[in-house]
């Protein structure tokens, strides 16, 4: 599918401004305008865009709409329905989520002595793990060091990261390069067997570590391999959707929806780790999202109902080249390396409106102007809108063939749908793309819930109120592993009195009591994109 | 902003037969009809591989594949999911598992079953040469196994057509495992990093760091950017 007649007018403008613009850059903003496209235009900051949580550990508290929705619905779980002394099955310790943090833990706690069982939604590493292209940080070159590591990740966080957790992260960081190495993950390498290395935005030194475009896939499928070699009891198409307390308010399991039959059923657990992952599939704010399709937010709305304590739950990444076009491509990522090449971004008319290099949150902010007050978007034939990421500049300034050198994968993508970026622009819009908070942990992944435990993108603190490039892959495995390890080792000490879901009634009555009506039941489990919800709606901010 | 006019065309679900609007991929043609995707759909955005789809055009006797999220229905097309095949994997300790012939065929014998028919390659959606890495398996040449089989999303779709019933996915990662683990050179630069920080030389400078107001941290940040060269 070339693109339509429609947009091609548009691209015509786009070529014939291509020389003129070849030597000129946009003027970098200033800090005071920068400030203001931020708080007019970023779905962070607009206070249309977020509501406050109406009870619980973390009243108050501004964070998405869709987020605050699910966390004012009653549970989709009758717990009067469940038959707890029923429990089908007993483990030491419980893995919710099959990702690369859940894989991590599993493997971690099996390594430690326990018995282990790791369930999640889809299949295992259907995550957003996999999709993961860049790499993965960790200080492993000569000139580089934790320290500075540790620095980049708090100026990156707006200092609002558990600098604990910071310390841990950058720390065992090198350790799970060496680990996943040996478990033979195939970073690109140079001659001697140093590691080829790259430095995302905001980083100071060159410290992520990739395999191609495909660092995620590659990690994940050789753990879930080792999973399998080791045994590990897998429960696929199982998605928890209730944790379990007992009479201590200490978690002891969950109880699990088997998606083929419907039926549910109880697991018993000493210890608990959450590792579900991110929340792109509620559209925070009608954003297409750049997240797999079980990234429902579940794990946070299960551990809030248990009473857990959540941290920076409403700062999410959005980042601001998502595929627009075609269709099949939606709210794909459109990495950012192909702006640090000279890829321009240009509007209806092909003129320039922002500076390529500005920060992730203020190029989001100028594309939604853009597209919305501003009205120079292109409209597409499904009703999206975007501007153009001008890629023949790649070619025409850093050289013949850069492009495929550096972007086979991005190429081919297109090329499918009779796309050609070496020589066409592609249309891009925002995309969600990540949850920078979540359920608070300290370094050993304990949440303030006695049994409970949080590794990965589900946990916050790490990153503070924004992630770096990076960090998130290396996020899940130093907690992973450490989360693993540590419930191990507390599964023998643990004796869990009678079996309850007292805290999901409580949390209903409660709901009641204050009047909170709402027609959605949580967790969400997965999106309904079902009937005319299937064809692209975007609902767009726009500017005050 | 919705166009008002769709133009919709028949695709023919497992036998049934709905109208979806013209241009939708496979993965949300079966959305606009109804289904309720529990299984079949994973990132849809072509990596993961849950998606296998087996489809076939009117008036045609060929089979053929795509992942459901990549692939845009045409009118009159037959589509079935296969969202699950029950391929062989073999279970090994890769710490101990060097890649060598004896090993893989132990791990897996089918692997000499090959008959060169070709059919895995024509049955891969991501358009790999399945058939060329499992010759290069059977010759011994691991690397071009790595480099051939890297992009792949283990869809299982080579494994569900092969005639000689080997699981060619399966048989790839075994060999990157093993090339990842015991054919690359170790970093020297890695293991220097380790022992450093075993011997806790960067305890202190974090713990300063840790105890440093954000203003000051600002600044080393600001002095780091100035120093961190060109290379992105
Ligand atoms: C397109 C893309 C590119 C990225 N690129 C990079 C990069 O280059 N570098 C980097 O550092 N980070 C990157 N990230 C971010 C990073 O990949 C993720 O943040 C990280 O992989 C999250 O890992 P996780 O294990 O916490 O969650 P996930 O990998 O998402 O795994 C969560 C798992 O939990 C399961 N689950 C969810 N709910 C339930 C439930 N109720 N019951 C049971 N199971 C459940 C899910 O199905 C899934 O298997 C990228 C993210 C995306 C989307
Ligand atoms: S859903 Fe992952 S490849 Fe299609």
């Amino acid at each position: 599918m070339p693109y339509p007649v429609e947009m091609q007018d548009s691209i015509k403008n786009v070529a014939a401004t291509r020389q003129p613009r070849l030597n000129r850059e946009f003027p970098r903003l200033e800090s005071s305008d920068k400030k203001q496209l931020l708080e007019n235009y970023h779905p962070d900051y607009r206070p249309g865009s977020k509501k406050a949580i109406p009870l619980g550990p973390n009243k108050g508290e501004l964070v998405p709409i869709e987020l605050a929705d699910l966390i004012k619905s009653p549970s989709r779980l009758n717990p009067a329905a469940i038959e707890l002394e029923k429990n089908h099955y007993h483990t030491d310790v419980l893995v919710i989520g099959g990702g690369g943090g859940g894989a991590t833990a599993a493997l971690s706690a099996k390594k430690t002595g326990a018995q282990v069982l790791l369930v999640t939604k889809l299949r295992l590493g259907d995550s957003n793990t996999t999709m993961a292209e860049g790499g993965i940080g960790a200080a492993t070159l000569p000139e580089d060091s934790p320290a500075i590591h540790w620095i980049d990740t708090m100026v990156g966080g707006r200092f609002q990261n558990k600098a604990d957790l910071v310390e841990a992260l950058v720390t065992d960081a090198p350790f799970i390069v060496d680990w996943l190495t040996n478990l033979g993950v195939n970073f690109d390498r140079n001659a001697d067997g140093s590691y080829e290395t790259h430095m995302p935005g905001g980083h100071s030194r060159r410290r992520s570590h990739s395999v191609k475009d495909l660092t995620g896939l590659e990690i994940m499928r050789v753990l879930a391999d080792e999973i399998r070699n080791r045994e590990i009891e897998v429960l696929e198409f199982s998605p928890a959707v209730e944790l379990l307390l007992d009479e201590d308010q200490q978690c002891a399991g969950a109880v699990l929806l088997n998606l083929d039959t419907g039926q549910h059923f109880v697991v018993e657990a000493k210890t608990t780790i959450v590792c579900t992952g991110g929340m792109g599939r509620l559209h925070p704010n009608g954003f297409p999202t750049s997240n797999h399709y079980g990234a429902t937010a579940d794990g946070i709305i299960m551990a809030y109902r248990a009473g857990a304590k959540l941290l920076h739950p409403g700062y999410v990444q959005y980042h601001p080249t998502g595929a627009a076009w075609p269709e099949q491509m939606l709210g794909l990522l459109i990495s950012e390396a192909l702006r640090a090449q000279h890829a321009q971004l240009v509007n209806k008319h092909g003129q320039m409106f922002i500076n390529r290099l500005e920060t992730r949150d203020a190029v989001a902010s100028a594309i939604i102007q853009e597209c919305g007050e501003k009205n120079n978007g292109v409209v597409t034939p499904t009703g999206m809108v975007g501007v153009w990421l001008d890629t023949p500049l790649i070619d025409i300034i850093c050289g013949q063939g850069t492009f495929l050198r550096r972007f086979a994968g991005i190429y081919k993508r297109f090329k499918k749908y009779d796309i050609d970026p070496i020589n066409e622009p592609i249309l891009i819009y925002p995309t969600q793309h990540y949850q920078n908070g979540g359920v608070e942990i300290n370094t050993n992944g304990e949440t303030n819930v006695p049994n409970l435990y949080m590794a990965g993108e589900v946990s916050g603190g790490v990153h503070g109120h924004n992630r770096l490039g990076s960090n998130s892959l290396q996020d899940i495995f130093v907690f992973g592993r450490r989360a693993g390890r540590h419930a191990a080792e507390k599964s023998r000490q643990v004796n869990l009195g009678k079996l309850s879901l007292d805290h999901v009634k409580a949390y209903n009555t409660l709901l009641q009591e204050n009047q909170i009506e709402t027609e959605t039941v949580s967790p969400l489990i997965l999106p309904d994109y079902r009937f005319e919800k299937a064809l692209t709606k975007i609902q767009h901010i726009e500017g005050s | 902003m919705q166009n008002d006019i769709i133009t919709l065309i028949p695709v023919i679900v497992m036998g049934k037969r709905y109208e979806v609007p013209h241009g939708l991929t496979i993965m949300k043609a079966l959305e606009y009809a109804g289904y309720q995707l529990t299984r079949g759909c994973g990132c849809r955005g072509g990596v993961c591989g849950a998606c296998a789809t087996i489809y076939r055009k009117k008036g045609q006797y060929r089979l053929q594949v795509g992942l459901a999220c990549q692939t845009v229905v045409e009118a009159d097309i037959y589509i079935l999911q296969l969202p699950f095949f029950p391929a062989n994997k073999a279970l090994y300790e890769i710490n101990t598992t060097i890649p060598d012939d004896l090993n893989i065929i132990k791990l897996y014998p089918e692997l000499l079953r090959c008959m060169g028919c070709n059919t895995c390659t024509n049955s891969c959606p991501m358009e790999l040469e399945v058939m060329n890495y499992i010759s290069a398996a059977i010759a011994g040449n691991y690397e071009t196994v790595v480099e051939l089989s890297m992009e792949c999303v283990a869809c299982g779709l080579c494994a569900a057509r092969c005639p000689a019933e080997l699981a060619p996915f399966n048989i790839a990662l075994l060999i990157r495992r093993m090339v990842g683990k015991h054919l690359i050179q170790p970093s020297p630069q890695l293991a220097q990093r380790l022992e450093e920080i075993k011997a806790g030389k960067y305890e202190k400078e974090l713990h300063g760091l840790k105890n440093t107001a954000p203003g000051e941290i600002e600044k080393k940040y600001k002095e780091l950017q100035a120093t961190k060269g060109a290379s992105v």
